[in-house]
């Protein structure tokens, strides 16, 4: 699963293709927002951190205003915890002005089942109370299993469960892109 | 790391960082407003403390608590049966209750290892504190601390304690403390100096992974941090020492002495603390000393160990692994 | 079943023989021994000694019958191939007085398993402070000859010395326990590396020896002779051997465990290791096979000391100390000391059946394997090898430090005075 590298992986995504994405997302939260001046970003760790930064900094572009950034581990709050061994812990950084009556964009790289962004909205729960949450995403792949879905979404992906959609960020793989392979081993459930 | 933890010599170093790495994420739990996590909710910890000892019991109360364990409190002292069947009894009656996992404070050395080994239970057994054996939670916490002052709080994860040079001072005879604390610390690189009179050294000590001193005043101006131990006053009786006195002017630690040390060096102590006997009211209350830390630092610490001992479907630490995108 | 033709043995360990057994007495030892009218056993090349001997066995009986019995002990007792056995004083109500000793030694005679020697405690109440009517008990029907207060040390020196003197009157030797006790107040295990790692409270070597030294200086000096219970350090034999270099009439004994297991156990915590004296270093137990093959330790006696199931399924510290041990000490002494080359079956038979026999006073016992002699034998099996399982012995007990491990012998037949007390390994 996590250490599979898709044999044929195919890019559906490039490095300019991020970058134009996330311009995009920018755009459409100012304009939903009205502006940026309570918006804080929140990415789940590890790849939703680096593109809540992206989008931070095209947003201080966009509103020269300055806009706060941290990051939200849910490790605690998910519900697969009993399924695997423990996992080491991420990162969570709550911005000093803190969450209450803020409007709080999750940001994350892949929208898949859905259970990542129920256990963040747990996570959030115990942090403060926003205004109001949104989510922004790189990819939504689909296969939903819970009534949740995106705010902002990057790109539009429709996947079979026997493909896998890995993105990778010069942050943390030295490079840029989206790439969509097959599956090895014909494991479901987790996916 | 296995399902148990008994000892402090039973982590290695990665398994020692891990929980280091993890208490430091704790810690930032302790900051929230609401401080509670919902991980080991459905799970539920005895503290089975045959010994009193209520710092240690509601350290690792707050800890279950804040991840949302169920907590069945179990003081056994004063049971009128022996000692023996009361523990065997005790496990039986709480694994028939459908524990997760035990944490025993007992007064034989060896009994949470029996516990863990023998066909008793099947729960998970955290040691907080066997006789004058180990006290693994304990080392934990120092080390959390000692990395904290001496490396840095985000420069310190992923790193052990390596060159550091601990010294830790008084009744190691007696100390589970000690003991687990010289494991821990050479397991994370750091060079351990003991310093006892030698009454209070165990016959055997030259075999452990530390040095001997039996003169506080040559040791303290390279020490990054001195750990001081209780002495009970009792010891006197037994003809460990002669005197009160003359225990704290040969290896009691006061204001001069604490000079001696580098300015970055840091007093630790287990506590409870005999001010006047090991220690001076002047060292103990000096902001160089870190008790006060060391109690909070032991909920975070108590905090990843259960988190990494009973979080997942396995106990196993070494099988940690990050949270990638393909698993969500 | 008068007669019994034994065919085919190593008479010691030496040349094969045939054994024949008529009544109660050895009638004839030879080669093609006719066989009419006799029972016969073929040893097919398997090792002959004389019964062996224990002279130090906790029996238990009376007080606490639910470890031992006399009957579960000699049976016990019958299959490690022993035909006779002292029993310890330390009993419920002890065995110092004539009534007590009586008692047992009559149980013994009744079961008739194995000849029950009592040994009379040296002190009243084991308590080190006044003596008991060692004389009265030397005078009973038991005929008390080795007095000990085993599981406690007479460490007054002025009541040792005065017991070892007293004996003399009438041939006893006293079995000192040799424990300094103020040097041994919460003693765990062997004070050492180990007991500093594991934090248990330290039982040195230097509160053995010293009480050893005393003792033997003791009883050079009023002329006595002194027997040492359970040596368990290399120090211990070098005092014993030092002494006996200066002609003090001193005898010791070893324990098979303290031949074979090491401290090094202890780190399971499992009390099945705790016993008293502590198992010791890997040197200790090199020095005490080696004093044992050159004689400066005496002889082997198993300490047998039987613990119901509840007193060993616990922590450490709570647990009975003692291991049982009459149903392995042979195999642990032919696996440390005769596979190991440092003794052939004739010290065997020497160390367990001959020495304790002559210091415990036991006349029909330890007897060479010849015509007229009594018929009390053990036909070994050396070629055996086998996993110990507790669940097969005959004592009410189980804590024996062996379970599952591979020894080597087994004890095929036991006769007493020409009677089979085991047949094929199993109680007649």
């Amino acid at each position: 699963m996590d250490t599979q590298q898709p044999d044929a992986a195919r890019p559906v995504l490039e490095g300019p293709d991020i970058a134009r994405v996330l311009t995009r997302i920018a755009h459409e939260i100012v304009e939903r927002a009205k502006g940026a001046d309570d918006v804080v970003l929140l990415g789940i760790p590890t790849r939703g951190v680096f593109l809540a930064r992206r989008l931070a900094d095209k947003l201080e572009e966009i509103t020269a205003g300055k806009v706060p950034v941290g990051s939200l581990d849910i490790t605690m709050y998910r519900d697969d915890l009993r399924m695997h061994p423990p996992r080491a812990l991420a990162r969570t950084e709550i911005p000093g002005d803190g969450l209450d009556g803020k409007l709080v964009v999750l940001v994350d790289d892949v929208l898949f089942s859905g259970r990542t962004i129920r256990a963040a909205l747990d996570a959030l729960n115990d942090l403060g109370r926003p205004r109001a949450v949104q989510l922004a995403v790189l990819v939504d792949r689909g296969h939903r299993e819970l009534p949740i879905r995106a705010d902002y979404v990057g790109k539009n992906l429709p996947t079979s469960l026997r493909e896998t959609v890995k993105v990778l960020l010069a942050e943390e793989d030295g490079r840029d892109a989206v790439l969509l392979g097959a599956k090895r081993t014909a494991q479901d459930g987790e996916q | 790391m296995k399902r148990h933890l008994i000892s402090a010599a039973d982590l290695t170093r990665d398994d020692a960082v891990l929980i280091l790495d993890t208490a430091e994420e704790m810690a930032r739990v302790a900051d929230r407003p609401i401080k509670k996590l919902p991980t080991l909710r459905g799970r539920t910890v005895v503290n089975l403390f045959f010994e009193d000892s209520t710092r240690t019991r509601i350290s690792f109360e707050a800890a279950e608590k804040r991840l949302s364990a169920d907590v069945i409190n179990f003081t056994a002292k004063g049971s009128s049966v022996s000692k023996g069947e009361s523990l065997k009894d005790t496990a039986q009656t709480l694994e028939a209750m459908g524990v997760d996992a035990v944490v025993i404070r007992h007064g034989a050395s060896g009994a949470p290892y029996r516990l863990a080994t023998s066909d008793w239970i099947d729960a998970a057994v955290i040691n907080a504190g066997d006789g004058t054996h180990q006290h693994p939670t304990q080392a934990l916490l120092d080390a959390f601390t000692m990395r904290r002052r001496l490396v840095g709080r985000d420069a310190g994860l992923g790193q052990d304690l390596a060159g550091k040079r601990i010294t830790i001072v008084g009744d190691v005879l007696h100390s589970r403390v000690a003991r687990s604390n010289v494991d821990l610390l050479h397991t994370l690189g750091a060079e351990v100096t003991l310093v006892a009179p030698p009454t209070l050294l165990p016959v055997g000590v030259d075999h452990w992974t530390c040095d001997v001193s039996y003169d506080l005043d040559s040791v303290l101006p390279k020490s990054d941090a001195v750990m001081m131990l209780r002495v009970q006053r009792e010891r006197m009786n037994a003809a460990f020492f002669p005197t009160e006195r003359e225990y704290s002017r040969r290896y009691g630690l006061d204001g001069e002495r604490m000079a001696r040390m580098p300015e970055h060096g840091i007093v630790m102590h287990p506590g409870p603390m005999v001010r006047g006997m090991e220690i001076t009211a002047e060292v103990a209350d000096s902001d160089r000393c870190t008790v006060i830390e060391q109690v909070a630092n032991g909920v975070h610490t108590r905090m990843a160990v259960l988190y990494l001992l009973l979080g997942g479907n396995e106990p196993a630490v070494s099988h940690a692994r990050p949270v990638d995108s393909e698993t969500k | 079943m008068s007669k019994i033709l034994i065919r085919g043995a190593k008479v010691l360990g030496g040349e094969v023989q045939d054994v024949l057994i008529d009544g109660e007495t050895v009638a004839a030892v030879g080669t093609g021994l006719s066989a009419e009218g006799a029972q016969v056993i073929e040893a097919d090349g398997q090792i002959l000694l004389p019964g062996l001997v224990d002279l130090h066995t906790h029996l238990r009986e009376p007080g606490r019958e639910d470890s031992e019995t006399v009957l579960t002990g000699t049976r016990a007792a019958a299959r490690g191939g022993y035909t006779s056995v002292f029993a310890m004083a330390n009993t419920f109500p002890v065995a110092d007085t004539a009534g007590v000793v009586e008692q047992v030694w009559r149980l013994g005679r009744e079961h008739g398993y194995c000849d029950v020697q009592p040994i009379g405690a040296v002190t009243v109440g084991l308590e080190g402070k006044q003596l008991a009517e060692l004389g009265a008990m030397h005078d009973s029907a038991a005929g008390v000859t080795v007095f000990s207060d085993d599981g406690k040390c007479v460490d007054d020196a002025v009541i040792m010395r005065r017991a070892l003197e007293y004996v003399k009157a009438f041939g006893g030797v006293v079995a000192q326990h040799a424990q300094e006790p103020r040097l041994t107040e919460g003693a765990q295990m062997n004070e050492g590396v180990v007991s500093a790692e594991l934090g248990l409270g330290g039982w040195p070597a230097v509160a053995e020896e010293s009480i050893i030294a005393r003792d033997v200086l003791l009883a050079e000096h009023v002329g006595s002779r002194v027997h040492i219970c359970h040596l368990s350090t290399a120090g211990s034999v070098e005092i014993v051997r030092w002494a006996k270099s200066r002609g003090i009439d001193v005898t010791a004994e070893v324990t098979p465990h303290h031949l074979l297991l090491t401290d090094e156990l202890v780190r399971s915590y499992n009390p099945v290791y705790k016993v008293n004296p502590p198992l010791r270093t890997e040197a200790d137990v090199l020095a005490l096979r080696e004093a044992l093959a050159d004689g400066t330790i005496d002889i082997v006696a198993t300490d047998h000391a039987p613990h119901p199931h509840e007193d060993k399924d616990c922590e450490w510290a709570a647990a009975a100390m003692g291991m049982v041990g009459l149903e392995t000490a042979l195999s642990v002494v032919q696996h440390t000391m005769v596979d190991s080359g440092l003794m052939n079956w004739a010290d065997v038979a020497d160390r367990m059946s001959v020495k304790p026999a002559r210091i415990g006073g036991a006349e029909d016992h330890g007897r060479p394997v010849s015509a007229g002699e009594p018929a009390n034998l053990t036909l070994v099996d050396p070629a055996y090898r086998g996993p110990v399982n507790p669940a097969g012995f005959a004592s009410r007990s189980r804590n024996t430090p062996y379970e599952g491990r591979e020894l080597p012998g087994r004890v095929t037949h036991t006769f007493l005075r020409g009677r089979a007390t085991v047949v094929d390994g199993k109680l007649a």
